[in-house]
């Protein structure tokens, strides 16, 4: 097994990567289309902004790049975004992967965003990734834009409304919360991911 | 739905952890993974490490111990302390945390609040807000609280300090009353309603904590997103286990 981390500049890559290890996986942070292409399991990272995200992807030239993969591929938080189609972040269009839009989350009475903390997690599709542990459980989340419940949606949570916490589409799948940092649903989640 | 959130606080001086009252006269409490880590066992659902020697001297913090805790810990940790430029905070995220929060340097300068959220999302900026009320009745801010010595009263206000925070770029508020800090008489209910009506992004209470009790007003009457607290949590006069079992059973949205 070879996994990647593809270095798009987000901060949280270093604590993926520390996840990946207390599984035991020593897994390749990279840039590099040939080491992306050739990898067992790609995964995507991401902190900060939408539109910042996409520049860099394209900047290296890897968005027809990701695309293209035909083997498991996971975004975390913001990598999960930007397999969509559009982030109102920014207003930016995204890769595409993933037919589902990204809005912003909203705030009210009682609901502050950016949504920062634990939340219950449930799976509502069986799914290979959600095997076990990672089916339900508590989750942390840090995020101001969600996808909405649609279709490729296999796990949700609930912050004023319920979003799209986990989503899939054929080789792709997007987790809105930080595996490497939601304890043993983390862990499981990511798991189960390698075992793809 | 949210769950909210029990925050053991680590103050590290030169590499331990160490804890003082009211802010003085720091005793080592021990080594920082092991100390991360028996918190993560008992269910505390995030860290802060404050590096309480780091403003003062005008050095930042030291990675580290960051990128050590960084490869144990399975929830989320901010690291507080001396980081007063994009660079600085930089390393201590890619090192492993997953928020830095600021204080002294964004009272120095408050545009680092600005240049920080757009380097790195609003997420990840906290601003810490050290605060005492004066002898006229304001709550005003203070700076460099880790040192007495040096600890300066400043003319902010500190609800008018939450606002520019928040419009600066500040994703979440802790605010740490140093009037009740250290004695375990309840965190400072008032000033946290006060803070709570005027923010709308996440707001820690820090400060005062000494019973259970102290922690069900804090979320119930004062509706802070999470509770800090240091030395109950050293001693083992609070066990996390049961402070979170008991707070489910007051009907708080507790992740078990």
């Amino acid at each position: 097994m070879s996994v990647v981390l593809v270095d798009s500049g987000g901060a949280n890559i270093g604590s993926l990567r520390y996840a990946l290890q207390r599984l035991g996986v020593d897994a390749q942070m990279t840039e590099e289309a040939t080491a992306i292409r050739a990898a067992t399991h790609v995964i995507l990272p991401g902190v900060g902004a939408a539109a910042a995200g996409m520049a860099r992807l394209r900047e290296l030239a890897l968005v027809d790049v990701l695309r293209a993969l035909t083997q498991p591929v996971l975004g975390v938080c913001l990598g999960m975004q930007l397999l969509c189609t559009h982030s109102d972040e920014g207003d930016v269009d995204c890769l595409g992967i993933i037919d589902a839009p990204v809005r912003r989350m909203p705030g009210g009475e009682g609901l502050r965003v950016p949504h920062m903390g634990w939340n219950r997690v449930q799976a509502c599709a069986p799914d290979p990734l959600l095997q076990a542990d990672a089916a339900d459980g508590w989750a942390y989340f840090v995020h101001g834009y969600a996808v909405p419940e649609c279709g490729a949606t296999l796990a949700t949570s609930e912050h004023g409304v319920a979003f799209s916490a986990v989503i899939g589409h054929g080789n792709f799948f997007g987790v809105q919360y930080h595996p490497e940092r939601s304890a043993e649903l983390g862990a499981a989640v990511l798991r189960n991911f390698l075992a793809l | 739905m949210l769950s909210r959130r029990i925050i053991p606080c680590l103050d590290v001086r030169d590499g331990k952890v160490v804890k003082g009252v009211r802010f003085r006269d720091h005793v080592v409490v021990g080594e920082i993974v092991d100390l991360a880590l028996r918190f993560r066992d008992e269910g505390a659902d995030e860290l802060v490490f404050y590096d309480i020697s780091a403003s003062p001297d005008g050095r930042s913090v030291d990675v580290g111990w960051v990128e050590r805790v960084g490869r144990e810990l399975d929830i989320p940790f901010c690291v507080a302390g001396g980081i007063r430029s994009v660079a600085a905070a930089r390393a201590v995220l890619y090192a492993g945390a997953d928020k830095i929060s600021i204080n002294s340097p964004a009272l120095e300068r408050p545009g680092l609040i600005d240049e920080l959220a757009a380097a790195f999302g609003v997420q990840c900026v906290v601003v810490g807000v050290d605060s005492l009320r004066d002898a006229d009745g304001e709550w005003r801010v203070r700076q460099y609280s880790g040192e007495p010595r040096r600890t300066l009263a400043s003319t902010r206000r500190t609800l008018d300090w939450i606002v520019e925070a928040q419009e600066r770029g500040a994703g979440e508020i802790v605010l740490n009353c140093m009037g009740s800090d250290g004695v375990r008489h309840g965190y400072d209910l008032e000033q946290l309603r006060a803070a709570r009506a005027i923010c709308r992004v996440p707001l820690v209470a820090s400060g005062g904590a000494g019973t259970p009790d102290h922690f069900l007003a804090a979320f119930t009457d004062a509706d802070v997103d999470g509770a800090l607290a240091a030395s109950v949590f050293h001693s083992g006069e609070i066990a996390i286990p049961a402070l979170k079992q008991w707070l489910r059973s007051q009907r708080v949205e507790i992740r078990p």
